[in-house]
């Protein structure tokens, strides 16, 4: 993962409600076996629309999307954060965004910033002609007319994103106490593992 | 521990490996499951890194996103290519990263073979107390045999598969009780349909959710499994059903269930997760049976739910300024206008399945309302699709196949199907479909396709008629 720490730029004024993952990244894309080049397809069905903010000449390159409630909604596919990524978007900002899309986006380096209503609203605004800069350090999201927002984060995935962290390669530092847990278990709940209980699969 | 206790915080403490000072936890994850569309990524980055599969023994793969539900195999008994080369190769991924990884696989023609969600609780893979991953929103469902079953993303698949455990901060609870007794023609899909309309799409986020309450109690595991599959989309991960004595009885002698002493040891610890009598749930929700209908969605969200009886709601009265713009621009895309009945609704396509409602309970709801009719002329396209091979093979056998192909259903092999749109089963642009299915975004059952979501029962009376249709009326007028 890069590391995370200034995103600054012209952002995304999408601010429609309830974006789920089909929308962000439909279905027909998802038969791929690696994780680039999907930019293209992102957003697809909101291209229909000719005046769909994405294909707005003023904000090409975009790095920050602004939107509504509940960001993320729906499918738990990867393929949504990997097509944002690809298309050069670092940080989303919303009033709420999905359990699993939030997570998603934080392991492959995309800040998920949680902003009330109000202060989405103003960005919103502001976005339609000035540029947005979200600070993860400080977790302020500021604008050129003197606007600071700040928003909370957890502090692990704080510090996974400024430092780019391998999160399986931290993991896997715990050797021992995943160890230690898998002999628990046997000893208290032999059944929980497989191994020696499964039959055939055949009924 | 001596405060009472939740059943989803009983779970979630008897799988901490280590507790970090920020709160986050290491959480062990008894059961993987994994399909051909969020895995391939996974088994590439762990083969970048030199690594291994930690625990192949609890992890089981089966395709079922993008397979065509059409014959696998030809009249000589040879396996039928895929013909999307895109599919082909992503099957071909997961039919080469089972075996190098040691994994447990069941193939594309095996009779095991279904949808992840159907397959897992069939073949007692799926066990109450667990934790249960699967790179799947839907994942959700496994939480009615009691098991914390959550959707991951493919970089916790990965993380999961090298490491079996995920770094995780504990939920908060929600307690959703719905008592009662349900009405005649009522179905578990118009429970988890009102709920979803009551909470709203966002409603649960955040939160494990445990559904309670005599409707609960009374439903049966199959019933249960299509109400924990939605948890999702009232935005929350997890939903989950105490275990009890159905659960136990469904489970036993499943292939994967725990056999002789150690059936046993395992179903005296079960007894022991229901929550404790005075737990406390951050929020409870409550419902009434008597206020549940037969509910159809008219939007492109799953919270967009209004009684069969209804009409098309004005965007003008919602009261949320975002709300309004959103139902409007659904109505546009949907083709239907503000106060419509939704009776009035003619609808093309037809799909019966989906991790949601494939089991047979379901196709045999839809077989009693098609026994002797056939569909309306109106009906283009009319798929039943059951949830995994198992459930094709009993519904063989108690005749149902024929009831469908008389009332002029297709009777197809199972997968995922129409439910999501990335295999040839799709609904053309500017279509309707009576849907089974858990989704209805824009596109979702292909670009342009306009779902409605209702159960397997409404989705027989609707291919009847050919438009949306109150089943108590149908089954009434009997």
């Amino acid at each position: 993962m890069e590391p995370v720490s200034v995103i600054e730029g012209k952002a995304y004024p999408l601010g429609l409600k309830n974006v789920d993952t089909d929308m962000i990244i439909a279905a027909d894309w998802l038969k791929t076996i690696s994780r680039s080049g999907l930019g293209v397809g992102a957003f697809e069905a909101l291209r229909q629309d000719p005046d769909n903010v994405f294909d707005n000449p003023a904000y090409a390159g975009a790095p920050i999307v602004i939107a509504g409630d509940n960001f993320g909604c729906g499918s738990s596919r990867e393929h949504a954060a990997w097509a944002m990524l690809d298309m050069g978007i670092r940080a989303v900002i919303a009033p709420s965004f999905s359990d699993i899309y939030s997570s998603n986006a934080f392991k492959n380096g995309i800040l998920t910033v949680v902003l009330p209503q109000e202060a989405v609203d103003r960005l919103l605004e502001v976005a339609q002609t000035d540029p947005i800069h979200v600070d993860l350090d400080s977790q302020t999201v500021t604008t050129p007319f003197q606007d600071r927002f700040t928003f909370e984060i957890d502090p692990f995935r704080k510090q996974c994103l400024i430092n780019g962290l391998d999160e399986i390669g931290l993991t896997l530092t715990s050797d021992a106490h995943i160890a230690s847990y898998e002999k628990k278990v046997a000893s208290e709940r032999p059944w929980v593992s497989g191994e020696k209980s499964h039959e055939s699969l055949a009924v | 521990m001596s405060k009472q206790q939740t059943l989803y915080e009983k779970i979630w403490n008897a799988h901490v490996v280590e507790r970090r000072d920020d709160g986050t936890c290491l959480i062990y994850i008894d059961r993987h499951l994994v399909h051909e569309v969020t895995s391939p990524q996974a088994f590439e980055g762990l083969r970048a890194a030199g690594r291994t599969v930690r625990r192949p023994d609890l992890t089981l793969a089966v395709p079922d996103h993008n397979l065509p539900t059409t014959a696998r195999r030809d009249a000589a008994g040879n396996r039928l290519p895929i013909l999307d080369k895109m599919s082909a190769q992503q099957l071909e991924a997961l039919e080469a990263n089972a075996p190098a990884f040691g994994i447990r696989y069941i193939g594309a023609t095996d009779i095991e073979q279904g949808i992840v969600h159907v397959v897992g609780p069939e073949q007692g893979f799926t066990l109450p107390g667990t934790t249960m991953v699967c790179g799947d929103s839907h994942t959700a469902a496994h939480g009615a045999l009691g098991s914390l079953a959550f959707g991951i993303g493919t970089s916790e698949v990965e993380h999961v598969l090298a490491t079996q455990t995920l770094m995780l901060k504990q939920s908060k609870s929600m307690e959703i009780r719905v008592d009662g007794t349900l009405g005649f023609g009522v179905s578990p899909k118009d429970v988890i349909l009102a709920i979803v309309g009551k909470l709203g799409a966002a409603g649960g986020t955040g939160y494990v959710v445990e559904y309670t309450g005599s409707v609960i109690r009374d439903m049966s595991i199959e019933g249960r499994l299509t109400i924990s599959n939605m948890a999702i989309e009232h935005g929350a991960r997890s939903g989950l059903i105490a275990p009890d004595d159905k659960t136990y009885a469904y489970l036993k002698g499943r292939p994967m269930a725990p056999k002789g002493a150690a059936w046993d040891e395992a179903v005296a610890w079960w007894k022991t997760l229901p929550s404790d009598a005075g737990a406390r749930y951050d929020k409870v929700v409550l419902l009434d049976a008597a206020d549940i209908v037969p509910n159809v969605t008219w939007g492109t969200s799953p919270e967009d739910v209004v009684p069969v009886t209804g009409v098309v709601p004005d965007p003008a009265s919602f009261e949320d300024a975002s709300k309004r713009d959103a139902a409007a621009k659904s109505l546009a895309y949907m083709g239907l206008e503000a106060g419509q009945r939704m009776q009035d609704v003619a609808v093309e396509n037809i799909f019966i399945g989906s991790c949601t409602n494939s089991r047979i309970e379901d196709l045999r709801a839809a077989a009693h309302v098609l026994r002797g009719k056939h569909i309306a002329a109106g009906v283009k396209q009319a798929l039943v699709v059951p949830g995994s091979g198992l459930v094709k093979a009993e519904a063989e056998r108690e005749g149902l196949d024929r009831i469908f192909i008389d009332a002029g259903f297709e009777w197809r092999e199972p997968g995922c199907s129409a439910c999501l749109g990335m295999n040839p089963d799709k609904v053309p642009a500017g279509e309707r479909c009576a849907s089974t299915s858990n989704r209805n975004f824009m596109g979702r059952q292909g670009p342009g396709a306009r779902t409605h979501l209702l159960s397997p029962a409404m989705a027989a009376a609707a291919a009847v008629t050919g438009r949306l249709t109150d089943v108590r009326e149908l089954l009434g007028s009997e």
